[in-house]
């Protein structure tokens, strides 16, 4: 049964030049969004391992982001088209492991989509919400 | 290991939604951590002596900062940690200003995730390693890409200091938008008589090379060491032999519209932009050239006395080395057939303020006489319309494109002079004069009779009757009327827009671009001229609406700033780079294709294996080429590959503490 008032975790990881400056920039223009997002700085968003995803959510993540910058518009040239291929191969693997694919996302946004960070992160919370806590892959030793 | 906590206020900013001295006391309580402290202003200099004396008092090694975004102060606490002697990457920033107090709303949840924040900050801040940075050697060269007058004071700037630069413009000539001017405000001094100077200048300068008709294809590389792939296009003419008599042009039998005259006038096939075009060599525009479409004429061959013409000549691309580069790309103007209401396009008498200012000009397609497009007779009535495109959020562009207030306040002087009888109207939405001498210019152009009335025209349409006029509808706010006025002319401020293709160039130097398509500068007050990306500089309308002063001024800080670098000599290199750990590498190699820079080679170890040598292959990193992505250690399957600032120990200890 999804608990009342349930407050989902995020975890984002975030590209320094692109998504991570959107979101300083939602800062700036004071744009508001829910408290659970934890974003974790990343040179590129292809400098995320798989690894890192799982493990957050082993430990009590209900959802998962990487934001980088627009295909294309990547900093260090191709690094989100790692990215992108990389991700897309998790999705998979998240559906093989029993999970709702929904809880793992990939964006692109750049420095100056402070308003799509926000709408981004709101409508990936309402999403989790509906869905609930994630507990098939979470550690239980976490004790969460 | 001892950590010392430090959390910002930020004045009113952070402390408001987030009660910083709950979250310094939570701090003391994490593990590792000997001390922790509320600071007003952390970036003050009262707030770094803190930092210092705490170190000092405590023996820290590590610290970590509550406070505003790392992109904003990273360095700030760098610098500080180096000069107490440690290594600048023990410093952690919890960005609990952008990501927490300005975003949310519910300050115990605010206090709790700016505590969290820490938290994180502190896990990863146990796993720092030392970093730290080569010297490179600079080329001493710089690229200016773009030969409008922002880029041709670039170039001559850096020239004039000693170093060489190249100077590439796509376009026959340089001289790019302010070639196409009449007069400038606030002063009237004719375009062309400053400008082809320092055209001519810029030609016959030691130190400057031209590349017109070209395009840069490539950019690789990084500060101080760029090597970038310059296209030439085949002009069809050898520029060494040609001594520029224009036989060829005046024999040609091609015409085509004009685009340096805004269509609106004819050129020939073979051309030069503009007469005082430099170089003042012809190309052939081989799209339109009868020999390349059909293959027969070949007049200009026949005529050409130096036998210059070759249509055999190729693209060639030339690949340069560069220290520098400067971004003066320039701008377009809107196509105003998007907006509809204007009626452009669909009436000859509806025409552009560039169109104007072409009309205007002496060397223009009526050789200075302002007529009516339709009847060639001088118009009587005129109408200025501001802001077509700008500050419209809805049809057009949300911001101010700066100059068209002042232009066509130039426009109705020009008028006056020369027609005195001519009555200008100009719709406005308000008149922005911001610049030395601009109000009084305004107030100039008022005095001399040009009508303001506050308020945008809602439609433009035939009038009907036999001399074709235009029917200028609109709202004129202050006296709170519609008003309708029968025009000769119409004449349309069209909004500024980034070039066509800057998009590319901005991929090409891995720029960023603002929501309209200009280029950003790594901070809108304190690095104006600067990009996030190292060594690469913005001159003019590229990075955002602006007049030739502040054009021209922007390209000298532009310049200045690669000066800076040559004089230096030497940059530092990335600190955050790739790290192979060689007794676990497979040698797999699979890093090699994803590493952007080329920074990857397979290298060979020496190992002794049941007492026999063996040579192992693994991955190796060239420090000076890697420029921190990660994108290799992200990929490593063996775990091998790691990443200097953001290892796989830190991001895990921040994935493990939330």
């Amino acid at each position: 049964m999804i608990e009342q008032n349930f407050e989902p975790k995020i975890v984002a990881f975030c590209c320094n030049w692109c998504s991570y400056a959107g979101a300083d920039l939602a800062g700036t223009g004071r744009l508001k969004y829910p408290e659970n997002v934890r974003i974790i700085r990343v040179p590129c968003s292809s400098r995320v391992e798989v690894q890192m995803i799982m493990r957050a959510f082993q430990n009590g993540a209900d959802g998962v982001m990487v934001a980088g910058c627009h295909p294309g518009d990547c900093h260090y040239d191709t690094g989100n088209y790692h990215t992108r291929r990389r991700m897309m191969l998790l999705q998979s693997l998240t559906s093989f492991l029993g999970m709702e694919p929904d809880r793992f996302i990939v964006k692109w946004i750049s420095g100056n989509e402070a308003a799509k960070f926000k709408s981004t992160v709101e409508e990936f919370n309402e999403t989790l919400k509906k869905l609930g806590p994630a507990d098939k892959v979470r550690d239980q030793r976490c004790g969460i | 290991m001892r950590v010392g906590v430090f959390i910002c206020w930020c004045g009113s900013n952070i402390k408001t939604m987030v009660d910083v001295e709950k979250v310094a006391k939570e701090a003391e309580k994490m593990p590792r951590v000997v001390y922790s402290q509320d600071v007003q202003y952390l970036c003050s200099e009262v707030g770094q002596a803190d930092i210092s004396k705490a170190i000092d008092q405590h023996k820290l090694d590590r610290i970590v900062i509550g406070a505003c975004s790392p992109r904003m102060h990273e360095s700030t606490f760098q610098q500080l940690l180096e000069s107490k002697g440690l290594n600048p990457y023990y410093v952690e920033i919890a960005n609990i200003r952008e990501q927490c107090s300005w975003v949310h709303t519910d300050k115990d949840k605010a206090t709790v995730k700016a505590t969290e924040l820490v938290k994180k900050a502190v896990a990863k801040s146990y796993h720092a390693i030392p970093l730290t940075s080569d010297l490179l050697k600079v080329n001493k060269k710089a690229l200016v890409i773009g030969g409008g007058i922002a880029g041709i004071q670039a170039a001559l700037d850096i020239a004039d200091a000693g170093y060489p630069v190249d100077l590439v413009e796509q376009k026959p000539s340089i001289g790019g938008r302010m070639a196409q001017f009449d007069k400038t405000f606030p002063t009237l001094d004719c375009s062309a008589c400053i400008l082809t100077p320092k055209m001519v200048e810029a030609a016959t300068h030691e130190n400057i090379t031209l590349y017109t008709y070209s395009e840069v294809e490539n950019v690789a590389g990084y500060v101080g060491n760029f090597k970038v792939k310059i296209k030439q296009k085949a002009k069809s003419v050898k520029q060494d032999i040609c001594n520029g008599c224009g036989d060829c042009m005046a024999k040609c039998p091609k015409k085509v519209a004009n685009e340096f005259d805004e269509g609106n006038s004819k050129r020939k096939a073979i051309y030069t932009l503009f007469p005082q075009a430099v170089p003042n060599k012809p190309v052939i525009d081989r799209d339109s050239c009868i020999y390349y479409q059909t293959g027969k004429c070949g007049l200009c061959e026949k005529i050409c006395p130096t036998n210059a013409i070759d249509y055999n000549q190729e693209d060639e691309i030339v690949e340069n080395e560069y220290g520098a580069i400067i971004a003066a790309t320039g701008f377009d103007i809107k196509d105003p057939q998007d907006l509809s209401e204007y009626y452009y396009g669909n009436h000859p008498d509806v025409i552009t303020s560039l169109e104007l200012e072409r009309l205007l000009n002496a060397s223009g397609p009526t050789s200075g006489k302002v007529i009516r497009p339709s009847n060639g007779k001088t118009p009587e009535k005129i109408v200025f319309v501001q802001c077509v495109g700008s500050r419209d959020r809805n049809k057009g562009n949300a911001y101010c494109s700066k100059v068209c207030c002042l232009y066509t306040a130039k426009h109705t002087l020009l008028l006056n002079e020369k027609f005195p009888e001519t009555e200008s109207y100009v719709f406005n939405i308000d008149v922005r004069t911001g610049g030395k001498g601009y109000e009084e210019f305004y107030e100039r152009a008022r005095h001399k009779g040009a009508k303001y009335l506050r308020g945008q025209v809602s439609k433009i349409e035939p009038l009907g009757d036999a001399d074709n006029k235009l029917l200028v509808r609109g709202y004129d706010s202050s006296i709170g009327e519609q008003v309708e006025i029968e025009a000769d002319l119409v004449v349309l401020a069209t909004s500024i827009e980034p070039k066509v293709g800057a998009s590319k160039i901005a991929g090409l130097l891995g720029l960023s671009s603002d929501s309209d398509g200009f280029f950003s500068e790594a901070h809108p007050k304190l690095k104006p001229v600067e990009t996030q990306a190292q060594g690469i500089y913005l001159a003019g309308v590229c990075q955002g609406p602006k007049d030739i002063p502040e054009a021209v001024s922007q390209a000298s800080g532009a310049s200045a700033k690669a000066i800076i670098l040559f004089n230096k000599g030497e940059v530092k290199s990335v600190p955050t780079t790739a790290m192979v750990n060689e007794e676990v590498c497979s040698g797999c190699m699979q890093c090699k294709p994803v590493c952007p820079y080329e920074a990857i080679s397979r290298e060979y170890v020496t190992e002794r294996v049941a007492g026999k040598e063996v040579k192992r292959p693994v991955a190796s990193i060239n420090r000076a080429l890697c420029q921190g992505c990660g994108a290799c250690a992200g990929l490593c399957r063996s775990g091998a590959m790691d990443l200097g600032g953001f290892t796989s120990k830190q991001i895990m200890a921040e994935v493990d503490t939330l």
